[in-house]
């Protein structure tokens, strides 16, 4: 029915200039033409100013004037002594983040679904939720309240169990902040990352598990065995997603953990990177050349994560 | 389920229930502490030990945040802006939205992928820094909402919510002569509840929590949201504690003198910034539930 509505009106349509129509139709592109000024100003607009990236950008001069210096600010940048390190800490910190964050909340998900008691369930799924909805600042407070050598809670802890003898300052010792980082970052997600399995794992057929216990197969077992082969398919978008977006190693946590600079050897990704050396110390063309050989290696991820996706039938786009 | 559970599984159940009670502790317990200690004594708290519940109950602490005109204001620009920006990003998103359901509208494939290649691609920190300044957004209460009123991801999910209403609805108030716009206000937009409260406490939670854009943005101190002062005034207690740390011995006795310290003064005005997420999400759950499956879903 729809079909043949729009035949007609494609017929009828088809007599009238392009632009005689555009304007008889004004009501619903007035709808969508503002929005599109204003991802056009606020996404495109920057896109377009990346290619300072390749200038000698100054305030005063302004992006039209300033001297081009081609490829001058990224050769500045792999050969300045910090690369190796921002390199490897990008790396290390998103390698860490997708080897335990992302497993995690699968986990939670298979461990809730084993709760009969729905209360216990609720609740358990109520209070994971919370960390999800507290700004980074909050709970950046949090980390540093608990890890505080003044009467910090974790300290006082290891202290009681007699582990330690006197306070760990954990949040300037650079040994300890990778696992900081992810574990505050595990914690904040875990439970919302889980809503997505759960979702998954409910729409099992009840059946599966009947059958299982018949004969005789242990819970365990039925995890294995029906559970997370049930799931696998969610479990592979999500991955692929994830791949695509490793190198954002995290950039609020990071600026807001790793506050004492005694940790920037451990702590600066490309992202707090750009940041401080763009924003902070003003340097915008070479900050942007720093941001745009992200960008670049992320689209490359972003491609091939697609390419398996495509190969394993859930494409992104 | 009156099956008999084998020995294993009784093992399994006991350590998986012990596993997530852990779990919903560990996830609860900073919060908990922090309040805690927002409700205790300053020089109480310098003791130690204080963990489950205030060992000195005071007020103090809340009262000195409610009396600091500062934290005040940055409470009430929050507010501001969370509402003001919830409100036009919705409405703008959703007409956005509602525009692109239209299969007769000229430009719509292009428009969809002007849209989607935002998605993936971005300018980056800089670029978008010196756009806001080129714009005179510096320094504006505008420069929290306007950039981000609107968005592609909400636009996609709005719209798949939009075209699961049945097209009966709008042709007969079409053929009753109402106007596109008259059936998005009167018919699809009040048939959008739960899909409109869940994109309005996502945009919400990231108005009430954003504290870097105003951070790098705003200078003036009046217009900073409370996030954004929170930050400033940890980071500024991290340095008091290092400095603690060089000569934590006079620096201890000076504060035992106080009954509020930076550190019970820093966990009330914590308290008072997640209080309103607080009594909001847990209301809300069923929604961002379905929310996030809507999301996850795309297209």
């Amino acid at each position: 029915m729809p079909q043949a509505k729009l035949v007609v009106e494609r017929q009828t349509h088809r007599k009238k200039s392009p632009f005689i129509r555009f304007l008889k139709q004004w009501d619903i592109q007035l709808m969508a033409l503002p929005a599109l000024l204003f991802i056009f100003v606020f996404s495109y607009i920057p896109m377009y100013g990346v290619l300072m990236a390749f200038q000698d950008y100054s305030l005063f001069k302004g992006f039209l004037q300033s001297p081009w210096v081609g490829f001058k600010h990224f050769e500045m940048f792999f050969n300045a002594p910090e690369f190796w390190t921002v390199m490897r800490n990008t790396l290390v910190i998103s390698m860490l983040k997708l080897c335990i964050g992302f497993p995690a909340p699968i986990l939670l998900a298979l461990m809730l679904n084993e709760i009969g008691r729905r209360f216990f369930k609720r609740l358990v799924q109520t209070i994971s939720y919370l960390p999800h909805f507290l700004s980074w600042v909050i709970v950046s407070g949090f980390v540093t309240s608990i890890l505080s050598t003044d009467n910090g809670s974790l300290n006082l802890l290891l202290q009681k169990l007699s582990l330690i003898d006197d306070p760990i300052n954990f949040l300037s010792e650079p040994s300890y902040f990778w696992s900081i980082l992810v574990a505050t970052n595990v914690w904040k997600e875990i439970g919302f990352s889980s809503i997505v399995y759960l979702a998954a794992i409910a729409g099992i057929n009840p059946h599966l598990y009947e059958a299982a216990s018949i004969d005789g197969a242990s819970r365990i077992r039925q995890i294995v065995s029906i559970t997370i082969p049930s799931i696998m398919p969610v479990v592979i978008v999500f991955s692929i997603l994830a791949i695509g977006n490793f190198l954002n190693a995290g950039f609020e946590d990071i600026l807001l953990l790793a506050g004492n600079p005694v940790l920037r050897d451990v702590s600066d990704v490309l992202d707090t990177y750009v940041y401080r050396i763009g924003i902070q110390n003003s340097r915008f063309s070479y900050a942007t050349a720093a941001g745009l050989f992200k960008a670049l290696i992320s689209v490359a991820l972003l491609a091939g994560a697609n390419y398996l996706a495509r190969r394993s039938g859930n494409s992104l786009w | 389920m009156a099956m008999r559970l084998s020995y294993g599984d009784r093992i399994f159940v006991g350590v998986n229930y012990t596993l997530l009670f852990l779990l919903g502790f560990v996830a609860f317990y900073p919060f908990w502490n922090a309040a805690v200690i927002s409700f205790n004594s300053g020089s109480d708290t310098m003791l130690g030990g204080i963990t489950f519940w205030p060992r000195e109950f005071t007020l103090s602490n809340y009262e000195v945040v409610f009396k600091d005109k500062r934290l005040i204001d940055g409470f009430i620009i929050s507010v501001l802006r969370t509402g003001a920006g919830t409100l036009l990003s919705i409405i703008a998103t959703a007409i956005f939205a509602y525009g692109m359901t239209k299969r007769e509208m000229m430009g719509r494939k292009f428009y969809m992928v002007m849209c989607i290649i935002t998605m993936y691609f971005s300018g980056g920190l800089i670029p978008s820094y010196l756009l806001i300044r080129e714009l005179g957004l510096m320094n504006s209460f505008w420069v929290m909402i306007i950039p981000g009123i609107i968005s592609v991801w909400n636009m996609i999910i709005f719209r798949t919510f939009f075209k699961g209403i049945p097209a009966g609805l709008e042709e007969s108030a079409a053929i009753d002569g109402a106007s596109n716009w008259g059936i998005f206000f009167r018919i699809v937009l009040p048939l959008s509840g739960p899909v409109i409260a869940t994109l309005s406490l996502f945009t919400a939670v990231y108005h009430w929590n954003d504290w870097f854009a105003p951070s790098i943005y705003i200078s003036n101190v009046d217009l900073l949201p409370i996030q954004t002062k929170l930050q400033q005034i940890l980071n500024s207690n991290i340095m008091l504690e290092q400095m603690q740390n060089l000569d934590s011995a006079s620096q201890g006795r000076m504060g035992a003198m106080r009954a509020v310290t930076t550190k019970s003064l820093s966990m009330a005005t914590m308290m008072v910034a997640t209080v309103p997420i607080l009594c909001v999400y847990p209301f809300v759950q069923k929604y961002f539930v379905k929310g996030v499956l809507i999301g996850s879903l795309k297209e």
